[in-house]
């Protein structure tokens, strides 16, 4: 049987294909969007920012900025899923990650996006080889007691066009 | 000449305009502009900014950026409804992305609020780019209305 991998190689690995992923997209680097890995696990992290206030009377987070932070958890968690079965499958190849195209996405305003970090992790419900149907949740202090949630379908890239 | 009760209402929209423009740092900092208030009808664009990438690969803007706009522009609508309403919250926004905006151009938002309950308001907004016979993206939501009591 061959040896399991040195730990450090393994995350490295993964920690660089995530990396490389987020980087690439300048609208998460606009919000400050990052991710934090436990194995295969995503939650997207969204630093508290003055200029992701939308009514700067409560103060509350945008609306527009929730679902931004949403869409982009949704997209990474299906972009991650993809690169983590080629880079940890059979064929150990880092594909090429093309990103899938929103068809829809629907968010849920549950309670005022407080004035401070806000997290997510989205849920791959169903992906086919052409669609793909996301769900995803936003949370602040309390996991429990999510301030947003949305569901997403997405156009799957075609690898051979 | 305007009767009283409108002039009153359209200097209140263009106070909600103003408000508009600087009051909202999300709004700000995607560089929204107000362009058309009217009754319960707003039209606000956003220029095309290389920060605001989703898709390295071809250039185009964000749906993120697209949807802040889109709630931007419906919540504006709400607040110049002529029911006069104190505030406004979003309860849900969907989105329909219909093609991707051409990159470098303009996107436009334009939202209708086309019915108000006491305490619903419901829009419909569209967004376009310079190619305004295809739209970019559709969105229908419920927003909360706040009344003074």
């Amino acid at each position: 049987m061959k040896r399991p991998e040195p730990v450090q190689v393994i995350k490295q690995r993964r920690d660089t294909a995530l990396q490389g992923l987020v980087a690439r997209i300048p609208y998460i680097q606009f919000l400050g969007i990052q991710f934090d890995r436990r194995g295969d696990e995503l939650t997207a992290l969204l630093p508290y920012a003055d200029k992701l206030i939308g009514n700067p009377m409560l103060p509350a987070l945008h609306g527009g900025a929730t679902a931004a932070f949403l869409e982009v958890a949704a997209i990474i968690e299906l972009s991650w899923t993809a690169l983590w079965e080629g880079m940890e499958g059979d064929t150990g190849v880092t594909p090429v990650v093309i990103l899938p195209k929103t068809i829809d996405f629907s968010v849920d305003y549950l309670r005022t996006g407080l004035p401070r970090d806000a997290y997510a992790r989205a849920r791959v419900n169903r992906s086919g080889r052409r669609y793909a149907s996301v769900h995803v949740e936003a949370w602040q202090d309390n996991r429990a007691r999510p301030f947003a949630q949305a569901t997403g379908h997405f156009l799957m890239p075609t690898p051979d066009v | 000449m305007e009767e009283p009760a409108n002039a009153e209402l359209a200097e209140r929209r263009r106070r909600i305009a103003r408000a508009f423009i600087s009051a909202l740092p999300h709004a700000t900092a995607l560089g929204m502009e107000l362009t058309g208030i009217g009754a319960g009808r707003a039209v606000i664009s956003m220029g095309y900014d290389p920060r605001f990438i989703g898709d390295p690969d071809t250039g185009v803007i964000h749906g993120g950026a697209v949807s802040a706009l889109m709630d931007t522009c419906a919540g504006a609508a709400v607040m110049a409804h002529p029911s006069a309403p104190k505030g406004t919250a979003t309860l849900d926004l969907r989105i329909d992305y219909m093609r991707p905006a051409t990159p470098g151009q303009r996107i436009t938002a334009t939202a209708d609020c086309y019915h108000v309950t006491r305490s619903v308001a419901f829009v419909r907004a569209v967004a376009t780019d310079d190619d305004t016979s295809r739209p970019v993206a559709a969105a229908t939501g419920a927003f909360t209305i706040e009344r003074s009591s």
